[in-house]
C-alpha cells in the first residue's frame, strides 16, 4: 500500500464528500461506490448523498466540460462513476420518498442513434429529482406521443447530434400542436449542432446547451408550472 | 500555387502571397490531399490551398473563429476569390453565418461523407444507414489519432460501447484504391466490434465544387 493512499473510511464526512467530488472528476467508479456506501453507513439520507456527493461532483465535471477543460471521454468516465453510485442509491431513494421535481420523457429523434448527451441529461435529471422515462434512440413521433399518453410527463426532451436529424424535432412539436397538446408540456431540445435560434424556430420552450443547463431549465419551468397551478 | 501541407501541421498562417486571378481555398486539413489531387488532375494551378487543422474534425467548435481569421488573412494577401473547403461539418450554422457575412461559398452538404459520396447518393442512403460510422481515406489512415487516442479507448475500453454501442457497421468511403487503407479500415471495424463495408467513392462532389470555385462559378451542390 502506498503511503499516500487515501483510506475513504478514515475521512471525516466533509473530506470524504470532497474526495468523492475528486473521484467523480477522475471517473473512479469503485471509489464512488465505496464512498456512497460509507456515507449511507454513517446515517446519511440517500437524497443527501445523491445531491451533496454525486450531483455536486457532476456539476463540477459539467462546468469543466463546458469550459473545454474536460472532454467527452473524461465526462463519460465520470458519468460511469456516478451511475455506479446512483445504482446503490436508486432503490433507497424510492423507499425513502425523496423529493420529486417532476416527470421527464426523453429520447433521441428518428434517424439518430447518438445518445451520449441524452444519457447525461437523463442521469442529471434523475439526480435532480425528476422521474425519467428514457425512450432511447431513433424515436419516431409516435413513440413520443405514446409515451406522453402513457406517462403524462411534465417535460419532453429531444436530442439530436446530426444536422440531418435535428429538423425532426419540429415534426414532433408540430404533431403535438396538431393534436392540441403542445401547450400541456414543456419541450426542451438539445444536441451539439443545435442552438438557441434553432430551438425557437422549431417551437421548443428552450434549447439546453448541456446537461447542467437542462436541469436548471427544467427546474425553472417546473417552478413556473407550480406557480400557475397555485 | 498549391501549398501541400502535412496532416498535423495544417494551420499554416500566414499563407503564401496571392496573385491576380488566384483563388484561395481554405479547407479542412482532413481533405487536403483530396483538394490537391483534384487541382492537379484538373490543372487548376491558380488555386492556393490553406488548411485548418484536420483534427478539428473532432472539435468543430474551433473551426468558425479560425475561418474568419483565415478569410481576413486571404483578403489582406490580395486573393480575389475565396472558397471554403468545408461542408457544414457540425459547426452549428456558424460556418454558414460566416459565409453569408463574408460573401463566400462552401462545399454543399452536411459533411465530407456526404460530398465524397455525392450529396444525392448520400441522402438516398442516409435514412436507412444511420447506424453506420463512416471513414474516409484520412480517417482510415489516422484512425488511431482521430478516434482511439482522443476517446482514450486503449486505456478505457469500457467507453467503446458507450460511444459506439448503437452503431452496427463501419463504412469506409474510399477516395483512392489503397489496399493498406482498406486493411486499416477493416482493423478499425474489428477494434470497435462492428461490421465492415467498403465503398469506393472517389472525390465525389468535391471535384465539381473545386472546379466551380476555381472558375468563379456558383457552387453546383447547395446544402
Amino acid at each position: 500500500m502506498a503511503d499516500d493512499e487515501i483510506i475513504l473510511s478514515e475521512l471525516p464526512d466533509d473530506e470524504l464528500v470532497e474526495q468523492m467530488h475528486d473521484d467523480l472528476y477522475d471517473g473512479l467508479k469503485e471509489e464512488i461506490q465505496e464512498g456512497t456506501n460509507i456515507l449511507l453507513e454513517r446515517g446519511w439520507a440517500p437524497y443527501k448523498v445523491l445531491t451533496e456527493a454525486l450531483v455536486e461532483g457532476m456539476r463540477i465535471v459539467g462546468e469543466d466540460f463546458r469550459d473545454g477543460i474536460l472532454f467527452v471521454p473524461e465526462v463519460l468516465l465520470s458519468a460511469n462513476a456516478m451511475k455506479a453510485g446512483m445504482a446503490i442509491l436508486r432503490p433507497l431513494l424510492a423507499a425513502t420518498g425523496a423529493p420529486k421535481q417532476g416527470k421527464l420523457v426523453i429520447g433521441t429523434v428518428k434517424g439518430d442513434i447518438h445518445d451520449i448527451g441524452k444519457n447525461l441529461v437523463g442521469m442529471m435529471m434523475e439526480g435532480a429529482g425528476f422521474d425519467v422515462i428514457d425512450l432511447g434512440i431513433n424515436n419516431p413521433v409516435e413513440k413520443y406521443l405514446n409515451a406522453i399518453e402513457e406517462h403524462q410527463p411534465d417535460i419532453i426532451g429531444m436530442s439530436a447530434l446530426l444536422t440531418t436529424t435535428m429538423p425532426y424535432m419540429k415534426v414532433v412539436i408540430d404533431t403535438m400542436k396538431e393534436k392540441g397538446i403542445r401547450d400541456d408540456y414543456v419541450v426542451l431540445v438539445g444536441g451539439a449542432p443545435l442552438n438557441e435560434e434553432f430551438g425557437k424556430a422549431v417551437g421548443a420552450d428552450a434549447y439546453c446547451r448541456d446537461a447542467a443547463v437542462a436541469v436548471e431549465t427544467a427546474k425553472d419551468f417546473m417552478k413556473r408550472r407550480h406557480n400557475v397551478r397555485t | 500555387m498549391i501549398e501541400a501541407l502535412d496532416s498535423e501541421a495544417r494551420a499554416s498562417f500566414p499563407a503564401p502571397a496571392g496573385k491576380t486571378g488566384s483563388v484561395r481555398v481554405i479547407a479542412c486539413g482532413a481533405i487536403a490531399r483530396e483538394v490537391i489531387a483534384v487541382c492537379k488532375l484538373n490543372a487548376l494551378d491558380h488555386v492556393d490551398l490553406v488548411c485548418l487543422p484536420a483534427i478539428w474534425h473532432v472539435y468543430p467548435a474551433k473551426i468558425a473563429p479560425a475561418m474568419r481569421e483565415a478569410i481576413s488573412t486571404a483578403r489582406e494577401e490580395g486573393f480575389e476569390r475565396i472558397f471554403i473547403g468545408y461542408a457544414e461539418c457540425g459547426t452549428q450554422g456558424q460556418l454558414d453565418h460566416i459565409c453569408k457575412e463574408e460573401g463566400v461559398e462552401r462545399i454543399g452538404g452536411p459533411h465530407c461523407y456526404s460530398f465524397f459520396s455525392g450529396a444525392e447518393a448520400f441522402k438516398a442512403v442516409s435514412e436507412t444507414e444511420f447506424t453506420a460510422f463512416y471513414l474516409t481515406d484520412l480517417l482510415s489512415r489516422q484512425f488511431e489519432s482521430f478516434v482511439i487516442k482522443p476517446m482514450k479507448f486503449e486505456k478505457h475500453p469500457e467507453l467503446i460501447p458507450m460511444v459506439f454501442g448503437n452503431y452496427t457497421k463501419i463504412v469506409y468511403l474510399a477516395q483512392t484504391e489503397d489496399a493498406e487503407l482498406q486493411r486499416k479500415a477493416k482493423w478499425a471495424a474489428d477494434f470497435l466490434g462492428l461490421d465492415y463495408e467498403y465503398r469506393f467513392t472517389g472525390y465525389g462532389d468535391l471535384t465539381a465544387s473545386i472546379i466551380a470555385a476555381a472558375r468563379g462559378e456558383a457552387q453546383p451542390a447547395k446544402s
